[in-house]
């Protein structure tokens, strides 16, 4: 898939997302238009997936720590074939597939059901452990956020990942500098960030999270790296493609009203 | 009678089931020589995992092997790993993930460590969470067979073992059956059910009430959750007098399984023996004595029930 292709659909799956939003009345759309070029990258470029066989055995996983961005997940597996898309207008209402956080059982086309920070990580790195020690070839990939990196158990997955030789695990940091209740800096900040994932023995990388070709670069090189886990630090914009919901924590945890979406798409289909 | 330490018993045969199912992994957080998971990291090196002392990865760890198809013992003393309960939670619950949780060390029992390492409201907190079964056996023979059964399982299950030795209690050619409680000993006046490390003051209690005239049945529930609601119905609509004992915490534990189902029904009664307090160090028969769950306070118990 070309460069233009997949900012194509990574434009519609940010209209989804904000459609999804309006229709729900609630969710984060901060951190779902931030992590949705990384997500696009690893749907329909990187991973190897088939829609038509969720459950194919040699699938490439992904576990979505950041569970409350799965709004952006959604959209790319409609988009990839996986479901309806209309079925994503059902999003945190009663009786719905489409949890507000991801629930694999309601859902099965998640790998794992996330939404309490800090704790997907040690479930990817299971998933690569199993993976190395059933002597299968699948990757596994995780996103994570900012704010989580400030959970111990972060720390413990970071520990135990490169002792184990897990160089078939690629994590991707959204680094979008922005948490609930403000600032990533302000509340606890995480920097050096970089040294202190190399410092754990990680093959580190830091990227502009919006740009394809840095993000395929960089999971290239990831899959190339064969002395342990790869950490690619993304740097991105919260609410990344919105102009008014860019960089603003205010948009973390709330879903746009009618006419706010309405101005989001249409910012985001003819451009600002 | 001859006394074994439940987490020996569980160490041996994990190592053998591994021989025949090349699934089973185990993981461990640097207690290897406590939860006797030793033998299998030299027999299975290739399939043990020791995560150091970080018990909340080593829950999401074994989720997501178990995600990926693998059957993973996750072993710690019992109030560790329970510790970690919303890891547990989200990781292992609500994803249904096929992890055998290991607590070993469990209850009062372990003695000279102290509180610290004293798992008391474990298997209160594995009860709250849907689709895990609890399992606490009560000697080596029903170890076995219970290790043998969660391998096969089809869930998570947390499974609850004991430090010190505890006499067998069940006699040879026991099979052990999942969900279904034991009954060691008949009687027709009141029902002691007890589970795990108890069983044996328990079966002492039965003969001090023999000795005051009383026919005491002595019941062992090792599966804790799902509960034998059951055989608890049939008993307490006949006599309706039921003791619980177990060294756990009065709350949550086989006393409250056990209420909840009497309640339920509407009929019977029950006495709950066990433990009400931050235990100390100090020998098993001592803290047993001090903190109620000797056989005198089991009998005591049970007198409390005769009108």
């Amino acid at each position: 898939m070309t460069i233009p292709e997949l900012e194509a659909i990574a434009k519609e799956i940010r209209v989804d997302v904000i459609r999804m939003l309006v229709e729900a009345g609630s969710g984060h759309p901060g951190g779902s238009l931030s992590c949705t070029d990384i997500v696009t990258a690893l749907y329909f470029h990187q991973m190897r997936h088939r829609p038509e066989q969720p459950d194919w055995p040699d699938r490439d996983r992904f576990v979505l720590s950041k569970g409350h961005c799965v709004p952006a997940v959604y959209a790319a597996l409609a988009h990839a074939g996986y479901f309806p898309k209309e079925e994503t207008l059902s999003l945190r209402k009663l009786n719905s597939r489409m949890q507000g956080h991801p629930d694999r059982h309601r859902f099965p086309y998640v790998e794992a059901s996330t939404g309490s920070l800090g704790q997907g990580l040690s479930v990817a790195v299971g998933m690569a452990l199993a993976g190395k020690t059933g002597g299968k070839d699948y990757r596994t990939y995780c996103v994570i956020s900012d704010g989580e990196c400030q959970a111990g158990q972060i720390w413990e997955a970071a520990m135990s990942a490169p002792r184990f030789g897990l160089d078939n695990l690629c994590v991707l940091m959204d680094y979008n500098h922005i948490q609930l209740s403000g600032g990533t800096d302000e509340i606890m900040s995480l920097e050096p960030v970089l040294d202190k994932w190399r410092a754990f023995n990680w093959n580190t990388l830091e990227i502009d999270g919006h740009s394809f070709p840095a993000i395929l670069d960089a999971l290239k090189a990831a899959e190339q790296h064969r002395d342990g886990p790869t950490m690619i630090v993304c740097q991105t914009v919260k609410g990344k493609g919105v102009s008014f919901m860019e960089n603003r924590w205010e948009w973390h945890g709330k879903a746009p009203s009618r006419e706010e979406g309405e101005r989001a798409v249409e910012e985001l289909v003819n451009g600002s | 009678m001859s006394a074994t330490a439940t987490r020996v018993t569980f160490g041996e045969t994990v190592c053998r089931l591994a021989d025949t199912n090349p699934d089973i992994v185990v993981l461990d957080a640097d207690l290897r020589k406590s939860t006797m998971t030793d033998e299998f990291s030299r027999k299975h090196p290739e399939r043990f995992f020791d995560v150091g002392i970080a018990e909340g990865n080593m829950v999401g760890v074994g989720a997501g092997m178990a995600l990926a198809g693998k059957i993973p013992f996750i072993c710690s003393f019992a109030c560790f790993v329970v510790g970690r309960f919303e890891q547990i939670r989200m990781a292992v619950a609500y994803n249904r993930a096929n992890v055998k949780i290991v607590g070993t060390h469990a209850g009062i029992g372990i003695g000279e460590d102290g509180y610290s390492q004293m798992a008391t409201e474990d298997v209160g907190l594995m009860r709250t969470l849907p689709n895990i079964a609890v399992v606490q056996p009560a000697d080596a023979i029903e170890t076995r067979g219970a290790v043998e059964y969660i391998a096969q399982h089809d869930g998570p299950v947390f499974l609850r073992l004991t430090r010190q030795k505890v006499a067998d209690v069940n006699g040879e050619g026991y099979e052990f059956r999942f969900g279904k409680a034991v009954v060691l000993r008949e009687g027709t006046d009141v029902s002691l059910m007890g589970t795990g490390a108890v069983m044996e003051n328990v079966l002492k209690a039965a003969d001090l009430l023999a000795a005051q005239g009383i026919s005491a049945q002595v019941v062992n529930i090792h599966t804790l959750k799902p509960l034998d609601t059951e055989f608890i119905e049939s008993i307490a609509s006949s006599h309706g007098k039921i003791v619980t004992v177990e060294d756990h915490g009065i709350h949550g534990g086989l006393g409250s399984a056990v209420s909840e189902a009497v309640a339920e029904l509407g009929r019977g009664r029950v006495r709950r023996v066990g433990v009400t307090e931050f235990a100390e160090s100090g020998d098993t028969e001592g803290l047993y004595g001090k903190y109620g769950l000797s056989a005198e306070h089991v009998s005591a118990a049970a007198m409390e029930l005769m009108d």
